[in-house]
């Protein structure tokens, strides 16, 4: 490790904690506190990645965790921003986009073809002959992309939180800390974002008189404040609507909610355009300071410094007080005017060139990184002169402007505009209950941003309070502080100076994009692919508008900017995901079925036994448990399905409406089928409707439609305005259907005070009672065909009922059956599954529900529809069938029924009947094939096709003999 | 090396030629005015032009051309519909899209990826195979597969079956494709341009001039033009223009998000769709994920992006691809979605004679844009509903012949 620098540079570093980490397979040691990137600048090394395209070295330029070039690969995960993510004992961290490795990457080799690869050139190229670019593509996916994922790690955990606040305040600098100083003084509760790790933002790593107490003064004023919340390290992704922002927060993401929110997000150190200004080792003069003020790091032996303002002869002056030689200040502005840190400089007797720049870099013939500048007279905007002086440098500082952090201003709607010569955004307009103070906002000194975000402060509080209507606190930007040189952007005729560097776009590429007629800014950004990188146009807005600008003989305001999208910075999947909370329902009988070897499978959120049985005994365990249910009892679990309790005088008529057949004659103590159709009369669900007293029903609804429909009655409900209350009791109630020839005398053993003979509870008799000491509601009716009880006891003392009913029909051969046999069963008896033998436009005829109508109802949801629907004749209707073949394959669920090449219709419903010992199934056909006797052509599986009889339903007991009895 | 590259790489430096046209004067008359320059619009315009030699027309659009959906769709092209109807217009889409990058003479990166629609519950493997059999008997090429082969296709879905949402089975459909979908705007626009065609972006179309039950002209922004025919195809302003033009549409305007990560090395080959976990994920040529989901759960016209999205639609990512939570998104958008009763398009005549009509693209426009824009392009050119399009007829509704296309429709775009 090369030495540090003396305290109190590096103040974020703790010289007692060294930290060894591998890059690219070599040992280095950095501090606790450092970041990838600066413990490896720390050792010299300054080249992270190779670029997306060209594959050149590079690194950080701003060390704010930004760009493409500062992306590096840790072994769970890729793209790690290695200038802000500390590093960590034993971390290995790999460049990016190499093959071979960082030093010896083959792929730079493209570099060479760069003349071939102009802007858009894939676009040109790669498509004749006709399908030759699928095996393109597969070349140059390999060759793009940047980070790789490891399909075997298992992610860590991610949690969320909720926040609340008067005022968030985004951003902890200055202008942040006094805004949420100026808010905590007036009582707000305020929430202060810092992503760094502590707060300070330019105070902590600027150039400041060694006597300054400022930023010491701010930090104690907000601390005193109780009602201030400081968060550090946490990162404000987005800003959407409603000041509702995203902070991600190590492995959390906190869903803040405030009143207002004040940004001072600072801004963002841009790059000078010259040939060569991707090398590793240039560094904008932010950087130059932070890595000596908070790791302690001297940046290089031998600097040069860039600069178009003052900002430049401070870095100068940081750098040489910290034992770097400053080979030159070269200035871009003529005349420069006489700020204090050059006046400084001039005193020190510093070099200085003004009205000069650089005009290309130079690698070192060592290493990754720069090792020369070639500094020339600037002869006019974007143009210098061919030859100047060599200088010799293993550092070059740019100070080349600041462009305002406006990303989460214009997520929130605020409104930036380019101004000036230098091109630079700056804040317009602002949302409602949104303020802006500091660098963000213009500002150029603390003293500045100090008093905006004061201002800012008391603005919000002024809003929140009422008491005033705030005007929104836009600082105008002191003309001195405007640019005094256009943007520092110099072509070269070899090319290379990158406007991009995260998309390695350079200035000759843009200008062809616009003479090939991209102009409009999106399509250049869409066609060049300018700002689509990793930092967004962070760091290439404002050249790119330099560029097009000049390139058009226009103003960087009239060419515009492209579009701001959160998040703000790249964020990862695993916050936004979270936990993962995914809803399971188990009924209350879900322990019993696993215990007893039922296979579960979901229906909706709802877990379902689907059979009893090991998955290799599949078919036998379904036929078996039809078979009981045919010759003995079986019990099935349908807690699943709906229950909406419907009370209050108007009762009856909200299910005239919503319903289609009509209930008007439904005696207290009966219940009947309950068809629901859309609009457009289609059928949307079914169940059963029991009149529990005069203006009392408990309705049922399907297991997979019961969710959406209780929003759908509450919707009806909120246009009717009836005198009803719609409860769901889905989870209230369990439900139990036990069915067979011996269901009624299991219930009598098990000893019941509802009289159960035919002529006390007949078919379709709705009860209530005790069963074994449980109050139940009992339900006789029947889906799988045969005498059948549907009992709803309260969930609490389901299971207690469920194994009682187990033990009491021992004796008589009771067998608990999941979904799958009850599928065959109800198919033997030729009911249709609303969803599986309905599609998104089955009318009620089409399957012959007709009779479910209420013709004579004024209105029903749907009436209309089915009206029209049933004038304009059928075009295909649902009928039974079956296959004589017994050996033919039995067609699956969803194939099709065809007729001279022609698709009629299709499969809903396919099963083996135990029963009958044959195929059977339902199906769309054409209406003149559904005629009882008509054959029909099925494609089976691999296109054989298979004959079968339309045959009259229900396959089952078409008497209706064995449920009545 | 490709030889284009090679003659570019060789030849003397000098400026590129243009290849979209600047912007002329708008004129007081056209023939035709196609309001709405994405990719369906100035597909028609193309096809008007070289399929009829009708080439007085003028493009007009409110932003930059293929600002809207087109722009912001995630370029999705398949044809594994349910119905007859919509597998033979899509079918004859795919057969366009194959040749289209030879004949626009640009490459719009048409990349036959293959599509994978995920089953987690056997209603929804039901529908699956009727799809693929319907399919199959239309010559589209899909298939219902299980988890053992789609480990091969997607190595790294989570294939266990005691998560919540198990894969059962998958609908694979070989020929499912992406594209580049501003390529195919700038291709069609430059081809139409030569061609004659007049593109004016930037010119909003503030009201339709209708006499006697016949459209005469549009006002813009720029001016009232006449003209002899209009079509409109602005996706997710369509009931919004149509009733400038004075009728409703039986449409209802929703936004659909989308976004996508910092580009990653290729791990992902086909296109993963779950129906049932409402998300869908590719990976670009730039290596970048690109995901989407269901449409917002309100009504809306506003572009901008939710954290609710976020947050809903990267949960069911990494339940099937767990290893990505550390994968970063880069960038969220939305657009905005023109959802019909049936999921399917509305193309034809409307109750405005001479006013035509391409809209109710819901979440599925960008695939259809060759086939819509050739036949549009006829029906305007001859006055006649190719027979392609007769299903699809905005009076459909009221004659209850939808085409129902919820099943396939509905995610997965």
């Amino acid at each position: 490790m090369r030495e540090r620098l003396s305290p109190p540079a590096g103040s974020r570093i703790d010289r007692s904690r060294p930290v060894a980490f591998e890059f690219e397979g070599r040992a280095f040691t950095g501090y606790a506190g450092d970041t990838i990137a600066s413990a490896l600048a720390a050792n010299g090394a300054w080249c992270l990645s190779r670029s997306f395209k060209l594959h050149r070295p590079r690194g950080s330029f701003g060390f704010a965790g930004d760009e493409a070039g500062a992306l590096v690969q840790l072994e769970s995960e890729p793209n790690v921003q290695a200038d802000t993510r500390a590093v960590e004992p034993g971390l290995r961290v790999q460049a990016q986009n190499t093959v071979g490795g960082l030093e010896r990457d083959q792929a730079a080799l493209l570099g060479r073809f760069e003349r071939f690869l102009p802007v858009g050139f894939y676009y040109k190229a790669f498509y004749k002959p006709r399908g030759v670019w699928n095996w393109w593509e597969k070349i140059i996916r390999r060759t793009a992309g940047l980070g790789r994922v490891d399909r075997s790690w298992t992610p860590e955990y991610f949690d969320k939180a909720y926040a609340h606040c008067d005022v968030a305040v985004i951003g902890g600098g200055a202008a942040g800390l006094a805004a949420a100083a100026a808010c905590g003084d007036q009582g707000l509760d305020v929430l202060l974002i810092e992503r760094e790790p502590e707060l300070g933002g330019w105070l902590t790593y600027g150039r400041r008189k060694s006597a300054d107490r400022t930023l010491d003064d701010l930090r104690r004023r907000v601390q005193a404040l109780t009602s201030v919340r400081v968060m550090t390290s946490a990162t404000c992704t987005g800003w959407y609507a409603d000041n509702w922002l995203a902070v991600s927060q190590g492995n959390r993401l906190h869903k803040v909610r405030a009143r207002a929110v004040i940004a001072c997000t600072g801004g963002t150190s841009q790059p000078a355009v010259f040939r060569n200004n991707d090398l590793p080792g240039i560094v904008s003069a932010a950087a130059a300071q932070r890595l000596i003020r908070h790791y302690g790091v001297r940046p290089g032996l031998r600097a040069v410094v860039l600069t178009t303002g003052d900002e430049g002869y401070a870095a100068a002056l940081d750098l040489a007080e910290h034992g770097t030689d400053v080979a030159a200040v070269v200035d871009c502005r003529p005349d420069p005017p006489a700020g204090p840190m050059a006046s400084q400089a001039e005193a020190r007797g510093h070099r200085i060139l003004s009205g000069h720049t650089v005009r290309e870099a130079r690698r070192d013939s060592q290493r990754l990184q720069i090792g020369g500048v070639l500094v020339t007279r600037v002869t006019g905007p974007g143009a210098c002169a061919a030859d100047g002086e060599e200088l010799d440098c293993d550092l070059l500082v740019v100070a080349a402007g600041v462009a305002p952090a406006g990303g989460l201003l214009a997520q929130a709607g605020a409104k930036f505009r380019p101004s000036g010569r230098g091109a630079v955004p700056r804040l317009e307009s602002l949302p409602a209950h949104a303020y802006a103070a500091g660098v963000a906002a213009g500002a150029s000194t603390v003293e500045e941003a100090l008093a905006q975000g004061e201002q800012a402060g008391l603005a919000a509080a002024a809003d929140l309070s009422g008491s005033a209507a705030a005007a929104p606190a836009i600082a105008a930007r002191p003309a001195a502080a405007e640019p005094t040189v256009s943007w520092p952007v110099f072509p070269h005729p070899d090319g290379h100076e990158f406007v991009d560097l995260d998309e390695d776009v350079t200035v000759r590429e843009i200008e062809d994009a616009l003479a090939e007629g991209y102009e409009d800014i999106e399509l250049l950004k869409r066609y060049s692919t300018v700002g689509m990188g990793p930092s967004q146009g962070r760091l290439s807005a404002i050249a790119t508008a330099a560029v097009t600008a000049a390139a058009q003989d226009s103003t960087a305001a009239a060419v515009g900017a492209t579009t701001n999208r959160p998040p703000s910075v790249p964020t990862r999947f695993g916050l936004f995901a979270g936990r993962g909370f995914q809803p399971v329902r188990h009924t209350p009988m879900q322990g019993w079925h696993v215990d007893a070897g039922a296979q579960m499978m979901t229906a909706g959120l709802w877990m379902r036994p689907a059979y009893y049985g090991p998955p290799e005994k599949r078919a036998d365990a379904i036929a078996d448990e039809v078979l009981a249910v045919r010759r003995a009892v079986g019990l099935i679990d349908v807690s699943t399905l709906g229950g909406f309790e419907i009370r209050g005088p108007d009762a009856l008529e909200f299910l005239e409406r919503a319903y289609t057949p009509s209930f008007r004659r439904l005696r207290v103590g009966r219940t009947r089928y309950a068809l629901l159709t859309d609009e457009q009369g289609v059928v949307v669900d079914d169940g059963v409707a029991a009149r529990q007293g005069p203006d009392h029903y408990y309705v049922t609804a399907s297991t997979s439609g019961a969710e959406q429909l209780y929003p759908l009655l509450l919707w009806y409900q909120a246009q009717w305005q009836l005198d009803v209350d719609i409860a769901d009791v889905t989870s209230a109630y369990g439900a139990i259907n036990i069915a067979g020839p011996q269901a009624r005398r299991v219930l009598e053993k098990l000893g019941i005070d509802i009289g159960l003979s035919p002529e006390a509870c007949p078919y379709l008799a709705a009860r209530t009672g005790k069963l074994a000491g449980v109050d139940v509601r009992l339900l006789r009716i029947g889906f799988v065909g045969e005498l059948g009880y549907e009992i709803h006891p309260p969930a609490s003392q389901s299971l207690g009922l469920w194994q009682a009913l187990i033990d009491a029909g021992r004796d008589y051969g009771i067998r608990p059956f999941g979904v799958e046999a009850q599928r065959v069963l109800r198919l033997e008896k030729g009911h249709v599954i609303v969803t599986q033998d309905t599609d998104g436009l089955t009318h009620p005829h089409e399957v012959d529900l007709g009779w479910a109508l209420g013709r004579r109802k004024p209105f029903f949801v749907g009436k209309r529809s089915i009206e029209i629907l049933r004038e304009k004749g059928l075009s295909r209707r649902l009928v039974g069938y079956a296959v004589p073949d017994r050996r033919a394959a039995v067609p699956d669920e969803g194939h099709l029924v065809v007729r001279d090449g022609e698709i009629t219709g299709r499969v809903t419903s396919s099963a083996w009947s135990p029963v009958l010992d044959q195929a059977i199934g339902l199906a769309y056909v054409a209406p003149d094939q559904a005629e009882v006797g008509s054959v029909i052509t099925i494609k089976a599986a691999r296109g054989r096709l298979v004959e079968a009889e339309v045959v009259r339903l229900p396959f089952y007991d078409p008497e209706n003999l064995r449920q009545a009895i | 090396m490709p030889l284009g590259l090679l003659k570019y790489g060789l030849r003397p430096r000098r400026s590129p030629e243009r290849f979209l046209p600047p912007r002329p004067e708008l004129k007081r008359a056209y023939d035709t005015v196609i309001i709405g320059g994405g990719g369906h619009g100035l597909a028609a315009a193309y096809y008007l032009a070289v399929d009829h030699g009708i080439t007085d027309v003028a493009v007009l659009d409110k932003g930059y051309l293929g600002g809207g959906n087109t722009g912001r769709n995630t370029a999705i092209v398949r044809a594994n519909y349910l119905t007859e109807d919509g597998v033979r217009f899509y079918a004859e889409s795919l057969d366009l899209w194959r040749g289209l990058s030879g004949e626009l003479d640009f490459n719009l990166q048409y990349t036959e990826r293959g599509h994978l629609t995920l089953a987690h519950a056997d209603s929804a493997i039901r529908t699956m195979r009727w799809r693929a059999e319907v399919n199959k008997h239309l010559g589209v090429d899909s298939e219902l597969i299980f988890p053992d082969e789609i480990a091969k296709l997607a190595p790294g879905l989570d294939l266990s079956i005691d998560v919540r949402h198990p894969v059962l089975a998958a609908l694979y459909h070989p020929p499912g494709a992406t594209a580049r979908h501003d390529a195919v705007v700038w291709a069609y626009a430059a081809r139409a341009a030569a061609h004659g065609v007049e593109l004016h972006s930037d010119t909003e179309v503030t009201g339709i001039q209708v006499e006697s039950g016949r459209v005469t002209g549009v006002e813009t922004s720029r001016g009232t033009i006449s003209c002899n025919r209009v079509l409109q195809a602005v996706a997710g302003q369509s009931s919004l223009v149509a009733g400038m033009a004075g009728f409703r549409l039986p449409i209802h305007t929703v936004p659909l998000q989308a976004c996508v990560s910092l580009p990653l090395k290729p791990w992902l080959d086909p296109i993963v769709v779950s129906g049932s976990l409402h998300v869908y994920i590719w990976q670009s040529a730039r290596g970048e994920v690109v995901i989407g989901g269901a449409t917002d759960p309100y009504g809306l016209y506003a572009n901008r992006s939710s954290l609710e999205f976020a947050e809903g639609t990267l949960l069911p990512v990494l339940e099937l691809f767990p290893f990505l939570a550390n994968v970063k998104m880069l960038r969220q958008w939305a657009g905005m979605c023109d959802m019909t009763p049936d999921f399917s398009p509305v193309m034809g005549v409307t109750p405005v004679e001479n006013l035509y009509i391409d809209a109710g693209w819901g979440t599925w426009g960008f695939k259809a844009t060759p086939v819509c824009g050739k036949r549009m392009a006829e029906l305007i050119a001859t006055g006649r509903t190719p027979d392609l399009l007769q299903p699809f007829r905005l009076s459909r509704f009221a004659e209850f012949e939808q085409v129902g296309e919820k099943g396939a429709a509905s995610v997965g775009h």
